[in-house]
Order: C-alpha cells, then sequence, then structure tokens
C-alpha cells in the first residue's frame, strides 16, 4: 500500500515536473538557451493564481489566466534580454538569465511580500482501496491539466504554422531563415510559450503545494535534469523522465528519510552525466 | 579621459561627505542614545523583518514620549540607526562592523533570525558592543560564552517541549509516541533537541524523525509514515512554510492524530489561510496578548495589542512584542547602570530581572531569558468558520481547555 502511495505521488508530482521541463526543453532546443529564470517564472505564475484566490476568484481559474499573462510577459523578457544573448555562447545565456533570476526573485519579494502563500482550491480527497490510499484532488486537478496543456501543445507544434516554424528553426536556424522563417519571431514566440507553461504550473503548485518569492530554484533544477535525462527534442522521453524523478523522488523519501529527498535526485544527475558520458566514450572508440 | 577624472572626482568628494557626515552620529549625541541594528528589510526574512523594526519603533516611540531615558539626571531619547541587510549573514556581519567602527554605535539591537543575529554576535563581542537581541532563539547562540549579547525570548530548545509534557499528562503520565519532522537549519534543529531532551525525561519513545528540506513544500512521505505508525504526537517545524504545508496536507490526507504540534503558526497566518482546517493545531508562541504581565509603558498584551494594531494596521505578532520589549530591557539597563560606558550597561544588562507586558526578564549566564517560558495555544474556530488562537498552556495562563484527542477527519 505504502509503494503504490508512494508511487501515485510520484506520478502526480512528476507529470507537473515534467511540463516545466518541456517548456525548458522547447526554448533550450529552439534557441539553445538555459533558462535558469525558469522556477521564477513558476513562481510568478503562482502568485497570479493566489492573488485571483485572494479577490475571491476560484484560483483554478488561474491556468487560463497566468499563461497568458506569462505569455507576455515571456515576450518581454525576450524583447528586453534574451534576443541580445540568443546567439551567444551557452555561458552569456546562463549568466543573463540568472541575473533574470535575481531581479524576479526581489521584485516578487518587494511585491508580494516575503510570506508563504497558498491558494485553498477546497478539492478535497480520494480515498483508494480502503482508505489506504490517499490521493489530495488539487494533485489529480494538477496532473490533469498538465497533461491536458502538454497535448494541447504538441497538437500546435505539429499542426499550426507557428509550431512547424518552431520545429524548423530548431532543426536549423540558418536553413529557416532562407526559407523565409521569420526566427526572430520564432524566438519570442517560444519564449513566451515557455513562459505560459511555467504559468500553468505556478497556477497548479500554488492549488498544491505552498509558493514564495525564493522558491524558484528547485524546480529550475528538476527540470533541467528531466531535460538532461530525455535529452531536447524528446517529447515522451520528457513525460517519462519527469515521473521518474517524482516516483524516484517519493521512494528516496520514504526510504532514506526526508533529508536525502533533494540529495538523492542530485546523485542521480551526477550518475546519468556519468553513465552518459561513459556511453558516449565507448561509441566513440566504437567508431573508431 | 578628462570625463572620467571629473566622475572620479565627483564620486571620492562625495565618499568623503558621506564618511564625515556618517562620523558625527556617534553613540550618545546632545540628549540622543543611538542604537544600531541591522534588519532584514528586503530578501526572505523581510516580513517578521518589517514585524521586528515596528516592534522597536513602537517602542521608541512610547519611551520618548514618556519621558526617555534617565541617566545621571539628564534625560535622553533613543534613536535607531537602520540598516537593511538583506537577509543576508554576510551582509549582517559587515553592516554590524560598520555600525559599531564607522556610524561609532555603541549599543546594538538584534536582527531577525538566529542565523543572522549568530553571523553579527561575533562581531559585537569583539568591540564590546552589548547588544540585546529579540529574534535569536538558537541554542548554540547562549553556549558561546558571548558576554556582550541579551536575549529577551526562551531559547529555542523549549519552543515545543511543552507538548510533549502536556502530551504524556493526557496519558496518564504514561509516556507516548512522538513523530518529528523538522526542517534542517539552526532554529527548527534546536527546537528538535528540546523536544528530544522532552521525550527522554518522560520516557516517551520516537517512531519518526524526518529532516526536512530547506526548500521544503512537499512532506507526504513524512505524512504516510504517520499514517502508518499512527503515533500520539506530532511534532513540526520548519518556519512559516512548514507549518503551511503541514496543515495543507494533513487536512488533504486526512490525517489523523491526536495532538499535532507546531511553530510559527501565527506568523503563517494559519488560521487565515487555512480557516477550519487549521483547528485544533497547538502552536508555540514566545508571547501572546491575553498574558497577564504589566509594565508601565505598554501597560499589558492587551493595550500593546490594542496600540499596535492602531498604529501599524495589523495586530502585532510576538516578533513585535519581543522586539520592543528588548528597547524597555535596554531602557532599564542605562537607568540602572547611570552610565553610557558599555562595560557598566553590559553588567547592568547581566544583572536585569524585571517585567515588562512581554514577560518576566532575567538573563542566564550564557544571555538566555530563563524567567519567561513559552506558551502553546490552540486555534479554536467556531461553527462559523472563525478561528481564533487560544492560550491553552501552561496552566497557569490557560484561557481556554485543550481540546484533546483532536477529532478524527471522518467525524469533523
Amino acid at each position: 500500500m505504502i509503494s503504490i502511495q508512494a508511487c501515485l505521488d510520484g506520478v502526480l508530482l512528476g507529470i507537473l515536473f515534467a511540463l516545466i521541463a518541456y517548456g525548458m526543453a522547447l526554448q533550450w532546443g529552439v534557441m539553445n538557451i538555459i533558462n535558469i529564470a525558469q522556477g521564477d517564472l513558476v513562481i510568478l505564475g503562482g502568485y497570479i493564481a493566489y492573488f485571483m484566490y485572494l479577490y475571491g476568484i476560484h484560483p483554478a481559474w488561474g491556468v487560463i489566466v497566468a499563461p497568458v499573462v506569462m505569455y507576455f510577459v515571456g515576450i518581454a523578457i525576450y524583447k528586453l534580454v534574451i534576443n541580445k544573448v540568443v546567439d551567444r555562447d551557452l555561458f552569456i545565456s546562463i549568466l543573463a538569465t540568472f541575473g533574470i533570476s535575481i531581479l524576479f526573485m526581489q521584485l516578487m519579494n518587494f511585491a508580494f511580500g516575503a510570506d508563504v502563500v497558498l491558494a485553498n482550491s477546497d478539492y478535497g480527497t480520494t480515498m483508494l482501496f480502503n482508505n489506504n490510499v490517499v490521493l489530495p484532488n488539487s494533485k489529480i486537478f494538477s496532473a490533469f491539466i498538465s497533461i491536458l496543456f502538454a497535448v494541447c501543445l504538441v497538437i500546435y507544434m505539429k499542426k499550426s504554422k507557428l509550431g512547424r516554424a518552431i520545429r524548423a528553426t530548431a532543426q536549423n536556424a540558418r536553413a529557416a531563415k532562407i526559407l523565409g522563417v521569420d526566427t526572430e519571431k520564432v524566438y519570442a514566440a517560444t519564449f513566451g510559450i515557455n513562459a505560459a507553461l511555467c504559468g500553468v504550473a505556478g497556477a497548479l503548485i500554488s492549488i498544491t503545494f505552498t509558493i514564495h518569492p525564493y522558491m524558484g530554484l528547485p524546480y529550475t533544477i528538476r527540470s533541467f535534469m528531466i531535460v538532461i535525462v530525455a535529452g531536447l527534442g524528446n517529447l515522451p522521453g520528457v513525460a517519462m523522465s519527469g515521473m521518474g524523478l517524482g516516483v524516484f523522488e517519493e521512494f528516496a523519501d520514504y526510504i532514506l528519510g526526508t533529508e536525502f529527498r533533494i540529495g538523492s535526485v542530485f546523485l542521480l544527475l551526477v550518475l546519468i552525466l556519468v553513465y552518459r558520458r561513459f556511453k558516449l566514450s565507448r561509441k566513440r572508440e566504437y567508431l573508431k | 579621459m578628462r570625463l572620467n577624472k571629473i566622475i572620479l572626482s565627483f564620486i571620492s568628494a562625495l565618499a568623503i561627505l558621506l564618511s564625515t557626515s556618517v562620523v558625527s552620529l556617534a553613540k550618545v549625541v546632545g540628549d540622543k542614545i543611538v542604537l544600531g541594528a541591522a534588519i532584514s528589510l528586503t530578501g526572505k526574512y523581510s516580513s517578521n523583518g518589517v514585524h521586528t523594526q515596528n516592534g522597536y519603533n513602537m517602542a521608541v516611540d512610547r519611551i520618548n514620549s514618556m519621558g526617555g531615558v534617565k541617566v545621571g539626571g539628564k534625560t535622553y531619547k533613543f534613536d535607531i540607526i537602520y540598516y537593511d541587510d538583506e537577509s543576508n549573514p554576510k551582509r549582517a556581519a559587515q553592516l554590524a562592523e560598520r555600525l559599531i567602527s564607522q556610524d561609532g554605535v555603541e549599543f546594538m539591537l538584534g536582527p531577525y533570525s538566529s542565523g543572522l543575529t549568530k553571523a553579527i554576535a561575533p562581531v559585537t563581542e569583539k568591540y564590546g558592543v552589548p547588544m540585546v537581541e529579540a529574534n535569536g532563539a538558537s541554542r548554540s547562540l547562549f553556549t558561546k560564552g558571548y558576554k556582550y549579547l541579551f536575549a529577551v525570548l526562551a531559547p529555542a530548545n523549549l519552543y515545543l517541549d511543552v507538548a510533549i509534557d502536556l502530551a504524556v499528562e493526557k496519558n496518564n503520565g504514561k509516556g507516548v509516541t512522538v513523530a518529528m519532522a523538522f526542517e534542517q537549519d539552526a532554529f527548527s534543529q534546536d527546537v528538535r533537541l528540546g523536544v528530544l531532551d522532552a521525550i527522554k525525561r518522560t520516557g516517551s519513545k520516537k517512531v519518526i524523525d524526518d529532516k526536512l528540506p530547506k526548500e521544503l513544500n512537499d512532506m507526504a512521505a513524512t505524512l504516510v509514515k504517520v499514517k502508518q505508525m499512527k503515533p500520539d504526537v506530532l511534532v513540526v517545524s520548519g518556519h512559516t512554510k512548514g507549518a503551511l504545508t503541514a496543515i495543507r496536507q494533513i487536512s488533504e490526507m486526512k490525517v489523523d492524530v491526536p495532538m499535532l504540534a507546531m511553530t510559527h503558526c501565527d506568523a503563517a497566518k494559519l488560521s487565515k489561510q487555512h480557516g477550519k482546517n487549521s483547528q485544533y493545531a497547538l502552536c508555540a508562541s514566545q508571547w501572546h496578548k491575553t498574558l497577564t504581565y504589566k509594565d508601565d509603558f505598554f501597560k499589558d498584551g492587551m493595550t500593546y495589542d490594542a496600540d499596535f494594531t492602531k498604529e501599524f494596521g495589523y495586530a502585532p505578532p510576538y516578533q513585535a512584542a519581543e522586539s520592543s520589549a528588548a528597547l524597555l530591557v535596554f531602557k532599564d539597563a542605562f537607568e540602572r547602570a547611570n552610565s553610557f560606558d558599555q562595560k557598566k550597561v553590559r553588567d547592568a544588562l547581566a544583572a536585569t530581572n524585571m517585567q515588562t507586558f512581554y514577560g518576566n526578564i532575567k538573563f542566564a549566564e550564557g544571555g538566555q531569558n530563563v524567567d519567561k517560558p513559552m506558551v502553546l495555544f490552540q486555534v479554536m474556530c467556531d461553527d462559523a468558520g472563525k478561528c481564533e488562537n487560544k492560550v491553552v498552556a501552561p496552566t497557569k495562563w490557560a484561557s481556554a481547555k485543550l481540546i484533546h484527542p483532536i477529532p478524527s477527519w471522518s467525524e469533523r
């Protein structure tokens, strides 16, 4: 029963992580930018839902409002900062987004205060297996919404003109440009879409967990890790590694103790990187 | 090139101007006693930093308007130089250096949080500057042999041991099983040590001992264990995020425990953010407005509560009350020392034995206040969903009877 509980908790959590990671994979793939401010965009989205809740609107509406607002925030960030670093090397973009991250933390702290807040959805709880497994409906809701948004986005990327342009740019920006794709516009849209996804995830986090101006970094790290494991442009991979990470975290927490939760995530990251390196080097030797 | 020179000379002129104007602000100027404080006005502690500052300011205004401080037959007024430490220990230590060596401050007030107090204490100790602090409760502050550090609050290890005693009392004096979840920071780990002592003392047993991460917002795994082990008491301490996360997930996962004890409930505005879900939670607090301590400046807790609310527009959390008390302690010490000599003031502080609206104050060798017990209040809600914190222990101050055991979720 405990394993089922931990598994389900992990899967539901992982789906949410996967949504954030998907946004990161998208813009990393298209623009070659690792966005350190990813987690802060998530938290900002959370505050949008929280403020709706404060004004008496059900925070679940945040999953519609937050992405719209965040899309424009994303475009603004792109126009102000990212477009100046997009074709520079990775290090510059990491520095730039790191700066954005600090700026966002301080601004959010300034604007919303340093209190830990949350939005209550009052969704109740689902009991399974003779009340031995409990799932908060808010977690089920967030997993469902995450999947919904991910599926919509996949379809959009396949079918729409902009989606195709984004994919073309990801494959070869120069060729896409020659063939008439306005890559500048594509970049802006990609960053906006990423921010919108963060907004959705943030709204869901304010419903299921808590938000705080300085809580963004763990989300950045988790999504970074998911993308590293899955590889760029590998959507099922992102979903699977997201869920895998969620389950892994819950089990590590349960078996090793909560204090090793984050530590075990990092350990896993190191192991995977070493393994990849090892596999890569073997391949190279084989090619020789 | 010339422009650069102009800018450079402008900046150096400015720097000289600033440094001279700063030096003129010495410790006691005219009829002013200038105290220094590094406070978290930005950064992650900024809300409690502001409570601290409001508490200080409230007491300064009150003492000044009621005749000030009488030393050597002359009346002095308090004044405070504030700097923003950005919730950063390194910055706090730098600012303490600056307050003492540049601004000439000879008496300090504490910052917010144990971590920042820990950063500042070595500096004030080095210069022999007496510091009265109101917001650093970590036990390790009082075991280092600091001579110039005085804390008006009870140390962290006393926060929740009352709860274990209470549970044992309810269990007819027999030991209880305790599940613990504490954040990995200095303060919460000290609270944990206190609980461990109480467990040992009462012959109780710990069944879960989880350490929560600093970026804590999910403790589902701990709660699954709690459901399985069915302990008599669940103790949680992880600042405001710990309190909020615990109540959210306990209510969502329908975790039944006979007793739930926490810290930081009023800072987390628990009853406001969670309403009826927070009902029956026991919370450790340094102060509560219904306690019957008295002094000449703020009268009692209820008056302080009303005055503070009038001035700042919100009810004072205990962080504000204890900060106000720090100024009362300083005033008392200056008058008894009848001097501004740092050593004499330090000795006067060490001999403090007084009552304030916040509680009795008497310092032990290590600087902690040993004359003021912690109180436990319980969140109690009426049928309309309006929740209030009522003191239930120690019995001397109880304004309501403890509800124990907590009714199970299926009965609520």
